[in-house]
Order: C-alpha cells, then sequence, then structure tokens
C-alpha cells in the first residue's frame, strides 16, 4: 500500500514536471538553461564610465530590443555590473556569471586590464567575451581565444590612424605622456614602433597614474624633451587634462599633442575652443550618414548622449552574437564562434565587416578632425572626416599576430 | 648647469610646481588638522567638499552667471553652511565613540556626493575658465609660469596665515584652544563649546571649498578631484602632527616641493614618496613633526 502511494505520487511529480516543460522543451534544447544570458560588465562608477557606463548597458538592451527579445523562440536577457576598473574584480564578476549565472557571452570590457583578465577567463569556461571599450591588443594576441572578440578598436588600429599620419605629417619627433597601466603602454609600444619604421625617434616618456588631476610637472617634462610631437597615451578625464595642462603651460602650440585615444564625450567635455584640430581615430562617428544619425538619434532619446565608438559597437557586436546563435540554432560556444567568424558583418557601424580567427574583427577605421566652433553648425556637430583607413591596413596583419590559434 | 645630471632648469621649474601643489596641500590640510583638533573626528570627507566647492563655483557660474572672484567667496560660505548642516544632523551624534565611527560616517558622505556628481555630470568633467585678469604666463627663464597658478600660491598662503593668526592670535582664538583641551571648564565659563564646534567643521570644510575653487580652473570640474587628494591631506597632517595648524601648512608645503623633486628625478615613484615620508616620521618622531606627546 505505502509503496504503491510512492509510486503514484512520483507518476503524479514527473506528470507534472513533463507537463510544464512540454511547451519550451522542443526550443530549448539546444540552449543552456533556457535564456540566452547577456552580461554587460563595465564602468559604472570610475575615470571611463562616461565613455561606457550606463550607455553601454542601454546599447546592448537596443540591440536586444531590435533583435525581439527573443532568438528562435528563446528568451535573451541583458544582466550588468561595474567592474571598478579592477582586473581582479572583473575576472571574478566573469567567473561567476559564467559558472553560476549562466551568462553566455560578456559585453563591452572598458579598461584594458580588466579586458585582458576577462578574456583570459572566457578562453578557460569556454564562454564568449566581446571586447568593446578598451584597446589592448593582448585580445587577439596572448589572450586569444576562438570566445573572444575584439570588436571597435585597438591600440594597432589607433597607431595606424593618428599616429602614422602624424609622422606622415612630418612629425618625427615623439615625447609621450603615457597613463601607467595596460592600456597605455601598449598604447606607447605600438605609436612607437610606427614612429620608428617610419624613421622618427622617440625622445622619451612620463608615465602617471591612472585618474591623475595635475599634469603640470609631465606639462614642464614633455616641454623640456624638446620633441615636436606630445603623444597622449591616454584617454577620456586623463587625456583631458594632459591637454588643458599642455595649453596652460605654453607647451602648445610650440609642441604638436597628439591624443591617440580620443573619444567623442572628450571632445564634448573639452569644447570646440580647446579641442579645435586635434585628430581622432574613431570607428564611429554619429553624424556620418544617414543609418547612423538614424540609431543614434534613437540611443541619445534613450540615454541624452550622442553614442560614441564603443555604444556603436556594443549594438552592433550584441546584435552579430545574436545572429550567429540564430544562425547556428544553439548557444554553444563552439558552434556561435563558427558561426561569428562565418558571418559578414552590414550594418550602420561595419561595411563587409568579417571577424579572423584571431578574434579582430575587420572593418573600416576612420581619421576625424576636430571642427572649430565658427564651422560647427548645430548640437554635438563636432569633427569631419579626413580620411578612411581600410580595415585591412587598420589592424595588425594576422602574421605578426601572436595567438596560437593561427600555428598550425 | 646640471643638478644630479638633470638640468637645472627642470629642477627649478618642478620645485615650483612643488609649491603650487603644496599650497593646495596645506589649505587642505589645515582645516582638516582644525576639525581633528576641535571634534576629534577623521572627516574623510574632506576631498569631497573640495570637490563641492569646485562644483559650487562651476554651477554658480553656469547657472547663476557668478564670476570666479565672486565663487571665490560664496563657494566657501555655501559650502560651510552645508557642512553646519552635516555636523548639526549627523556628525555631532558620534563625539565620543571611537574614531571609527566617525570615520565611516564622513566617508559614506563621499560615496553619496560623489557618486550623485557622476550621474548628474558624468566622470569626464565639466570646464570652469581661468578669470580673465589671470590669463597669460610670466616667464621666469626656467620654465613659463602661468599667472593663475602664481595667484594660487599667493591666495592659499594668505589665507593659512590669516587662519594661524585667527586661532593662535586672537580671542576666538583662544576660546578655540581653551574649548579642544577642556571642554567642560570652559563651557563654565560661559563659552558656548557645542556652537564653537559646529563653527570649526563649518569653517574646516570651508577652507576645503575655498581650495576647490582655486583648483577649478586648473583641473576639470570632477566628482572624483577630491579623492585622490584626501589620502595625501591625511598623510600631510599625520607628518605635521595631528592637530597642529602650523604643522598642517608647513608640511603641506613641505610635502609639495618633495613631491616635485621626486618627479624630477623618478616620477613613478611621485604618488608614493609622501607616505615613505610618513613612514619615517612615524617611527622617529610618533606625534608628528609639530605634534605634541601627550602627557
Amino acid at each position: 500500500m505505502r509503496n504503491a502511494r510512492v509510486l503514484m505520487t512520483a507518476a503524479l511529480t514527473s506528470a507534472c514536471i513533463g507537463l510544464s516543460g512540454l511547451s519550451t522543451a522542443v526550443a530549448n534544447d539546444n540552449y543552456s538553461d533556457g535564456v540566452v544570458r547577456i552580461g554587460v560588465l563595465t564602468d559604472m562608477s570610475g575615470i571611463y564610465t562616461d565613455l561606457s557606463g550606463r550607455a553601454a548597458v542601454e546599447a546592448v538592451r537596443m540591440a536586444v530590443e531590435d533583435f525581439g527579445g527573443e532568438v528562435n523562440g528563446v528568451p535573451i536577457e541583458v544582466v550588468h555590473a561595474d567592474h571598478r576598473n579592477r582586473p581582479d574584480v572583473g575576472a571574478s564578476r566573469a567567473r561567476e556569471w559564467y559558472d553560476n549565472d549562466g551568462v553566455d557571452m560578456i559585453n563591452d570590457l572598458s579598461n584594458s586590464g580588466v579586458a585582458n583578465a576577462v578574456a583570459a577567463v572566457a578562453k578557460e569556461r569556454r564562454r564568449h567575451a566581446i571586447v568593446n571599450s578598451s584597446s589592448t591588443i593582448g585580445i587577439t594576441n596572448d589572450y586569444c581565444s576562438p570566445y573572444a572578440t575584439h570588436y571597435t578598436y585597438d591600440a594597432y588600429s589607433l597607431a595606424q590612424g593618428t599616429g602614422k599620419s602624424i609622422v606622415d605629417d612630418g612629425g618625427d619627433s615623439w615625447f609621450f605622456l603615457t597613463v601607467d597601466f595596460a592600456f597605455g603602454h601598449g598604447l606607447e609600444r605600438q605609436v612607437s614602433e610606427v614612429v620608428r619604421e617610419a624613421g622618427g625617434r622617440v625622445v622619451g616618456a612620463a608615465r602617471h597614474p591612472l585618474d591623475t588631476t595635475d599634469f603640470s610637472s609631465y606639462a614642464l617634462q614633455a616641454q623640456a624633451s624638446g620633441a615636436e610631437i606630445i603623444g597622449i597615451a591616454s584617454t577620456g578625464a586623463d587625456a583631458i587634462n594632459a591637454i588643458n595642462a599642455l595649453a596652460e603651460f605654453g607647451v602648445t602650440p610650440n609642441q604638436r599633442p597628439a591624443a591617440l585615444l580620443l573619444w567623442f564625450d572628450d571632445v564634448h567635455a573639452l569644447g570646440l575652443e580647446t579641442a579645435q584640430g586635434l585628430l581622432l581615430t574613431n570607428a564611429f562617428y554619429w553624424d556620418a550618414n544617414d543609418e547612423t544619425r538614424e540609431f543614434s538619434k534613437r540611443f541619445y532619446e534613450r540615454t541624452g548622449r550622442m553614442p560614441n565608438m564603443a555604444h556603436a559597437g556594443n549594438y552592433s557586436s550584441t546584435m552579430h552574437y545574436l545572429k550567429s546563435v540564430e544562425a547556428a540554432g544553439t548557444d554553444d560556444p563552439d558552434a556561435v564562434s563558427e558561426k561569428m567568424r562565418e558571418l559578414e558583418i552590414n550594418d550602420f557601424f561595419a561595411q563587409g565587416g568579417y571577424i579572423r580567427p584571431n578574434g579582430r574583427m575587420v572593418h573600416d577605421q576612420y581619421m576625424w578632425q576636430v571642427k572649430s566652433p565658427d564651422a560647427s553648425e548645430y548640437d554635438y556637430d563636432y569633427m569631419e572626416l579626413v580620411t578612411t583607413i581600410p580595415g585591412e591596413e587598420a589592424f595588425q596583419p594576422l602574421e605578426k599576430s601572436t595567438c596560437y590559434l593561427l600555428e598550425d | 648647469m646640471d643638478f644630479f645630471g638633470i638640468p637645472i632648469q627642470a629642477v627649478l621649474g618642478q620645485l615650483m610646481l612643488g609649491i603650487v601643489n603644496g599650497s593646495f596641500y596645506a589649505v587642505l590640510s589645515l582645516g582638516l588638522a582644525i576639525i581633528f583638533g576641535v571634534l576629534k573626528i577623521v572627516n574623510f570627507a574632506h576631498g569631497a567638499f573640495f570637490m563641492l566647492g569646485a562644483f559650487v563655483a562651476f554651477m554658480s557660474g553656469r547657472y547663476l552667471g557668478i564670476d570666479y572672484w565672486a565663487a571665490l567667496f560664496i563657494a566657501p560660505l555655501v559650502v560651510a553652511c552645508i557642512g553646519i548642516v552635516f555636523e548639526y544632523l549627523f556628525l555631532r551624534r558620534l563625539y565620543g565613540l571611537d574614531p571609527i565611527y566617525g570615520l565611516l560616517l564622513t566617508f559614506s558622505l563621499v560615496l553619496v556626493l560623489e557618486g550623485g556628481f557622476r550621474v548628474a555630470f558624468g566622470s569626464s568633467g565639466q570646464p570652469y575658465p581661468t578669470p580673465e585678469l589671470l590669463r597669460g604666463v610670466f616667464n621666469l627663464g626656467f620654465m613659463v609660469l602661468p599667472y593663475y597658478r602664481a595667484f594660487v600660491i599667493v591666495a592659499a598662503l594668505s589665507v593659512c596665515l590669516a587662519t594661524w593668526f585667527l586661532i593662535e592670535r586672537t580671542r576666538l582664538g583662544a576660546s578655540l584652544r581653551a574649548a579642544t583641551e577642556r571642554p567642560d571648564l570652559t563651557q563654565a565659563f560661559g563659552i558656548n563649546v557645542p556652537l564653537l564646534v559646529t563653527l570649526t567643521y563649518g569653517a574646516g570644510v570651508g577652507l576645503a571649498a575655498f581650495a576647490g575653487v582655486l583648483a577649478a580652473p586648473i583641473f576639470h570640474v570632477n566628482p572624483s578631484m577630491g579623492s585622490n587628494l584626501v589620502i595625501i591631506i591625511f598623510a600631510v597632517v599625520v607628518i605635521g602632527g595631528l592637530g597642529s595648524i602650523i604643522g598642517a601648512i608647513v608640511t603641506g608645503l613641505a610635502l609639495g616641493i618633495v613631491e616635485g623633486f621626486t618627479r624630477v628625478f623618478y616620477s613613478e615613484f611621485s604618488s608614493t614618496i609622501v607616505f615613505l615620508v610618513m613612514v619615517a616620521v612615524l617611527l622617529l618622531r610618533p606625534a608628528g613633526l609639530f605634534g605634541r606627546t601627550e602627557a
């Protein structure tokens, strides 16, 4: 009697589980935990929060909404977290997301130190990471894997853009003001290479900590170096403060500043009066064409700010990931990785873009010049196109990459 | 001419900048020392009040059209009032408790203020123009010194000396010092000690705000502009001797110069040198250079 009751309970329970699972079982079989989950790991509270931050989360959400909120009938979820510009915090959050929270792909990844650390975790855990906001070429070299994609730009493309054009323009002695961590060092190295290859020389460098407010002493060192070009290997508030200090101490205009990674937001913060004439290599500008304007207008309505290249990259890369999941019919990382490398990227952000075996997304880069206040006709009318750098020239040639996937 | 292999121009230039930075350190650490001396509170929010001063100047300029010179007076007053309200509502409940409570409360204020301004104004910072009168540079031969930086030295040191005079040489200062040493006796003489304490906090954070306005045209007005500075300021106060007024002023200036020198020889080390000096001073003179060992 007792056995019969146990058996009946077991049968009823399994029937219930079976019934409730039936409707989704067909669609979900190929998807881990029945959800495609995207994590946006970004700087929500520190020095880079204006460059990615909350707006990066919104960009990913926009992509998910535009995609329809589900892929092959499976819902898509977006979560986000703050890495506080600390590689250890970023890496442990990534582990937690991949291991416990069912996150399939991590996006944004501002701060090169954090990006390298998370790429390493992605490789170990066999899950996707897409780097949009940081420049470290480690992602497509030592930290490469089938799961790490470097999407928007990198230190190499910056060097090929701003760096090379200034060298070509006759700026052949350089002094660097470099932010003292992976990003600054990487950028300085890439640009130095370009300078030397073109026959120029690097006369010295001064290293400053992240989030430095007072650049006066570095300005004096730059002045004393006598270099023609002061390469600013930092970004965001650091680059803004450096440019201001160079102007304040009369270093410019005798010596020219070259901001190696300047964002749209930095131009906005500096104001056209100070920023006019600066060159910047950006993969995206809101006012480039009708498609970019359409996206940017929608983005502005949601966030109250114009998108920069990382925001646009976050949107485009999320779309590409979801399209790859859809095409693969599963969120299995290996199958998705294959599709991501197979499908071409054609949207407002990139035309004919494709992902190389080492994870580098190849697409055109653009060099812009900041307009003078008189030339700016409407709000956010800040830049004009100087030249387009074809994707094949903009990024590190595959034979130079140290990625292990390229060995055979 | 060289100085240990470094061109003398570079050395003199960095020395000059050291004095400019030292002036900031002096004003900030002075406020911190006064607050610690009287309230026995470790005011971790000092950097946030510095930032608040810069933001009040920036906002009053943008929204009310108040210029720099007026802001130099108005912003410290506004921030002092905010400080007084904070002291009256929260801080005074912690007197007599373990100093860690005061530290936690003021630190939480830092997080709230910085977070709030970051949400409202972003992290890239806002430009604040240098006043018309002070644009341009002196050519000193070994370096160009912007007029404005020279003005900072003069303004900061004048305020420091005035504060020192007020505390050490006036009747109000005497009451204040009495209230620090023996609050109960001072009260018995008919002096309103709690009021004195509240006003001291207001004056201390007002000094921080004054430094903030001075800093606004140099640095971008930025929510995190105070958080890096406050750590150094604490080191300055510890080296000078906790609660010592003259110690804070002299040490602030001296450490600015030491830092400037370090930048010439080994720039990466410049953010660490202050703490090495602190360790050395604590080992040799635990009460600080100008501090008194309590009997």
